[in-house]
C-alpha cells in the first residue's frame, strides 16, 4: 500500500530496517497499553473499551483521510472538512427521518437496504458539496499565498455550521439508530455490539478501496503525480483541476460516511460537532504523517485509543487536551509523523 | 516661460500638501500616531451623539462598545506582528489573551489571592488594589510572553502549517485547562470579583461611567501602535519581513531566525497579555468561555481583512468587524422589526451572524486577498502572484514565486 505520492525506487531497494524497528516499537507500545488496560480494568472492561476505541477511531480515521488527501495535494488545511463530517451526519439523519424511520429496524433485509441507501445518499450529497466548495472557495485562490485559502476555509466552516444551525437549531438533534442495539456478540465475558463490528468493517473496507483506487487506477496515479509535483504532472497531461476536484470529492464523501456512522453509533448530532472532531482528525492526519493516507487511518485509530483510554481512566474532560498534548509531543520529536510524511521538501 | 516656473504649476496644491503631510508623519511617526489616535478618539464620541447612531443604542453603550472594540484592536495589532509581519500562522492567539486575563485575576481578586496565598486585595482594599492595574499591564504582558516563548521554543522550528496546528492545539488546551482545573480556577464559573483599575485623582473606575476605560484604551492602543511601528522599522522588524519573504534566504544573510521568530511570538503574546489584563479589569470576571477559538479566528480575520502588515488598516479592520458583529447586526434586527416587512422581520440577524461573517471572509479573500488597506509592499507581492498564473492556463507559471512567502 502506498501513500499519495509514489515511494522512490531507491528506498525500496534498501532493507527497511528502520521501518521494521518502528513497527516493532509501535506493536510493543500497543501491547503494553493493552496489557495495562487488562490489568487495570479487567478483561471484560478492556475488551469493551477496545471495541469502543476502534469505533471512535474508525470515525476519526475516515475524517482524517480527507484532511490528509487535501493537504497532500494542495497543501491546504481544509478547516471546513470537520464541518463536512457534521453535515454528513445531518444529511443522513434527515434522510432516515424523512423516510419515517426513527428507531431500530430489525428486519435484516430492510436494514441492509436502508444502510446502503443512507451511505449512498449522504456520500453523494457530500461529494457534491465538497466539489462545489472547492470550485467556489478554493480554486480561485490556488495560486494566492497560503493564508488566503486558509481564511476562506475558516469562512466556509462558519457558513456550514451556521446553515445547519439555522435549519436544525442550536441543540442536539436525534439521529435514528436504525441498527438495533440489542444485536450483540459475546466475546469472553464482554458484550460487543454488532454495530461496532459493522462500523469497523465499513471503515476498513472504504480505506482499502481508497488505497486500491490511489494505487491502481489512472486517476489515482494522476492524484499521486499531482501531489508530487503539480507542474510536472500538468506537463504530462494530467488535468490538474479535475484531479484536485476528485480529491475533494473523495475526501468529502468519506467525511459523509463518517457522519452516517457517527449518527448510527451515537444517535445524536449537533451543528458544532464538526469542529472538535475535525481538530482531532487533523491531529490524526499529522500524527500519521500528513499526506499519507495509511498514516491518517493509523493516526485516527490512535486518537480513538487515546480518547477512550482517557475516558476509561476518568479523565474524559481532559480528552482533547491529552490529544493535543500528544500532537505537540509528536511534532516536536518526530515532525514527519509516525509513518513519515510523503511530501517533498518544497514547503 | 522657463522650465523653472513651470514646475510648481504641475504639482497642484493638494497633492503637495498631502506629500508634506506624509513626510512629516513619517519623520515624526510617534507624534503622528498620538495625534491620529487623539483625533479618532475625539471624533467617535461626538459622532454617536447624532441620530443614526443614537437610534441603535445610547451613547454610553457606544463608548463602552468602542472600548471593547479597542481590546480587539490591541489583539489584532499583536497578532499582526506574528502573522502579518513575521509570517508565522498562529491560530491559538486567544490562549495568550486568556493567560493575561487570568494573571490579572490571580493578583487582583479575593479568590485568586486565596489560591496564590497572598491577600493583596484584602490588604490594599478594593480601590487601593486598583492602582495595581497599571503595573499589572506589564506583568500580564511578561507572563503571556513567557508562555509564548515556552510554546514557541520547541515548535518554531516546525514548518508553517504544523506551527498553525500546534498553536491551534495550544489555543484549545488553555481554555480546557482553565475549565477543568476546578480547584485553582473555579472551572466554568471562572474567577469573579476582580478589582477595577484606579487612578489618583478620579479614583476607581466604575461600570456606570465608560469614559475612564475608553481613555485608557485609547492610550494603550496609541502606545502599542507606536511600539509596533518602532519595531517594524528596527533591525528586528526587517529581520521578520525577511523571514516572511524567504526564511532560507534570511538565515543565509545572517539573521538568527529562531531568535527572531521567538521574539515575534513573545511580543505578539505580550500584546495579547495586555489586552487580557485590560479586558479582565473591565469585565471584572474571567471564565474559560471568553477565550474560545472563535476569538482566535476573529482576530485572525481582522488582521487579514484589515490588510496584513498595515497597522492602521488592521486597527480599522478590527474596529469595523467588532462593530458590525456587536452593534450593526443587533440594530438591523430592531430596524427590520420596526419596518414590519414580513420576511425581513422574521430574520434573526444575530443568528445569521456567523453565516454572514463566513460569507464575508470568503468574499473578501476572493475579491481582495490583500485586505481593505494593504501594506503597499504586500499588495505588490500578492498581485504579481495572482496575475501571473492566471495568464497561463496550464498553471506552469506558479510554483516557485509564492513558495517561499507565506
Amino acid at each position: 500500500m502506498t501513500a499519495l505520492p509514489a515511494t522512490s525506487d531507491a528506498g525500496r531497494a534498501r532493507v527497511p530496517v528502520g521501518r521494521v524497528v518502528k513497527l516493532l516499537v509501535l506493536i510493543a507500545i500497543i501491547v503494553g497499553i493493552g496489557w495495562l488496560a487488562v490489568v487495570n480494568l479487567g478483561a471484560k472492561q478492556a475488551t469493551e473499551q477496545l471495541v469502543n476505541a476502534l469505533t471512535r477511531g474508525s470515525i476519526y480515521a475516515l475524517i482524517a483521510i480527507g484532511y490528509t488527501m487535501v493537504y497532500g495535494i494542495i497543501e491546504l488545511i481544509n478547516f471546513a472538512h470537520g464541518d463536512m463530517f457534521m453535515v454528513g451526519a445531518f444529511v443522513s439523519l434527515s434522510f432516515l427521518t424523512q423516510l419515517g424511520f426513527t428507531g431500530a429496524v430489525t428486519d435484516l433485509r430492510l436494514l441492509i437496504v436502508l444502510l446502503v441507501a443512507s451511505f449512498a445518499v449522504t456520500m453523494t450529497v457530500l461529494a457534491l458539496v465538497g466539489i462545489t466548495i472547492e470550485r467556489l472557495a478554493y480554486r480561485p485562490l490556488r495560486n494566492a499565498p497560503r493564508l488566503a485559502p486558509l481564511i476562506t476555509a475558516i469562512g466556509v466552516s462558519f457558513i456550514l455550521q451556521n446553515a445547519v444551525q439555522l435549519f436544525y437549531g442550536p441543540y442536539q438533534t436525534n439521529s435514528p439508530k436504525i441498527f438495533p442495539d440489542t444485536w450483540t456478540l459475546q466475546v469472553g465475558e464482554a458484550t460487543v455490539p454488532v454495530l461496532s463490528i459493522f462500523i469497523f468493517v465499513v471503515a476498513i473496507g472504504m480505506m482499502t478501496a481508497l488505497q486500491l483506487f490511489i494505487g491502481r487506477t489512472r486517476l489515482g496515479r494522476a492524484m499521486r503525480s499531482t501531489a508530487a509535483d503539480r507542474d510536472a504532472a500538468s506537463l504530462m497531461g494530467v488535468n490538474i483541476n479535475r484531479t484536485i476536484a476528485i480529491t475533494f470529492l473523495i475526501g468529502s464523501a468519506l467525511a459523509g460516511a463518517a457522519g452516517v456512522v457517527n449518527g448510527l453509533n451515537y444517535g445524536v448530532a449537533r451543528f458544532d460537532d464538526g469542529f472538535q472532531a475535525g481538530l482531532k482528525a487533523f491531529t490524526a492526519a499529522v500524527l500519521g504523517g500528513i499526506g499519507n493516507t495509511v498514516g491518517a487511518a493509523l493516526g485516527g485509530f490512535i486518537i480513538g485509543f487515546i480518547e477512550v483510554g482517557a475516558t476509561a481512566m476518568g479523565y474524559a474532560r481532559w480528552g482533547p487536551a491529552i490529544v493535543f498534548g500528544v500532537l505537540v509531543i509528536v511534532l516536536v520529536f518526530r515532525p514527519t509523523g509516525l509513518l513519515g510524511q510523503q511530501l517533498g521538501e518544497r514547503a | 516661460m522657463s522650465a523653472v516656473t513651470e514646475l510648481p504649476t504641475r504639482n497642484p496644491l493638494k497633492p503637495a500638501g498631502r506629500q508634506r503631510l506624509r513626510e512629516v508623519s513619517s519623520r515624526h511617526r510617534s507624534l503622528s500616531i498620538m495625534v491620529g489616535i487623539a483625533i479618532v478618539g475625539a471624533v467617535l464620541p461626538v459622532l454617536v451623539f447624532f441620530p443614526p447612531f443614537t437610534l441603535a443604542q445610547p451613547t454610553n453603550a457606544w463608548i463602552d462598545g468602542f472600548t471593547n472594540a479597542g481590546v480587539f484592536v490591541l489583539l489584532a495589532l499583536g497578532l499582526n506582528l506574528v502573522v502579518g509581519v513575521a509570517g508565522l500562522l498562529d491560530l491559538g492567539y486567544a490562549a495568550f489573551f486568556a493567560i493575561g486575563a487570568y494573571t490579572y485575576a490571580y493578583v487582583l481578586s479575593p479568590f485568586g489571592n486565596s489560591i496564590i496565598g497572598i491577600p493583596i486585595v484584602q490588604t490594599l482594599g478594593s480601590e487601593g488594589a486598583g492602582f495595581l492595574f497599571w503595573p499589572m499591564l506589564l506583568v500580564g504582558a511578561l507572563v503571556a510572553a513567557t508562555f509564548g516563548i515556552l510554546l514557541g521554543a520547541p515548535t518554531l522550528r516546525l514548518r508553517g502549517d504544523y506551527l498553525a496546528i500546534v498553536t491551534l492545539g495550544f489555543g484549545e488546551i488553555v481554555p480546557i485547562v482553565f475549565l477543568n482545573s476546578d480547584l485553582v480556577t473555579n472551572g466554568t464559573n471562572g474567577i469573579g470579583g476582580l478589582s477595577r483599575p484606579s487612578l489618583p485623582i478620579i479614583g476607581g473606575f466604575s461600570a456606570i461611567n465608560p469614559w475612564p476605560y475608553y481613555i485608557t484604551m485609547l492610550v494603550l492602543v496609541a502606545v502599542v501602535m507606536m511600539l509596533c511601528y518602532r519595531l517594524i522599522e528596527s533591525r528586528l522588524g526587517r529581520a521578520w519581513e525577511a523571514i516572511r519573504e524567504d526564511e532560507l534566504a534570511a538565515a543565509a544573510n545572517g539573521i538568527n531566525t529562531v531568535v527572531a521568530k521567538l521574539l515575534a511570538f513573545a511580543l505578539g503574546a505580550s500584546t495579547a497579555g495586555i489586552a487580557g489584563v485590560f479586558n479582565a479589569s473591565k469585565l471584572v470576571t474571567v471564565s474559560p468561555d471568553q477565550f474560545t477559538f472563535i476569538v482566535s479566528f476573529t482576530v485572525l480575520a481582522m488582521v487579514v481583512l484589515g490588510g496584513m502588515g498595515n497597522f492602521w488598516g488592521i486597527a480599522v479592520g478590527a474596529f469595523v468587524i467588532y462593530t458590525i458583529n456587536n452593534v450593526l447586526l443587533k440594530s438591523l434586527n430592531q430596524f427590520f422589526d420596526a419596518t414590519g416587512i414580513p420576511i425581513l422581520k422574521d430574520i434573526d440577524f444575530i443568528q445569521l451572524q456567523f453565516l454572514l461573517y463566513g460569507l464575508a471572509l470568503v468574499a473578501m479573500m476572493l475579491l481582495r486577498p490583500e485586505g481593505l488597506f494593504p501594506n503597499s509592499r504586500r499588495q505588490r507581492e500578492l498581485h504579481t502572484d495572482v496575475t501571473l498564473p492566471e495568464q497561463d492556463e496550464l498553471g506552469t507559471a506558479e510554483g516557485t514565486t509564492e513558495e517561499g512567502q507565506r
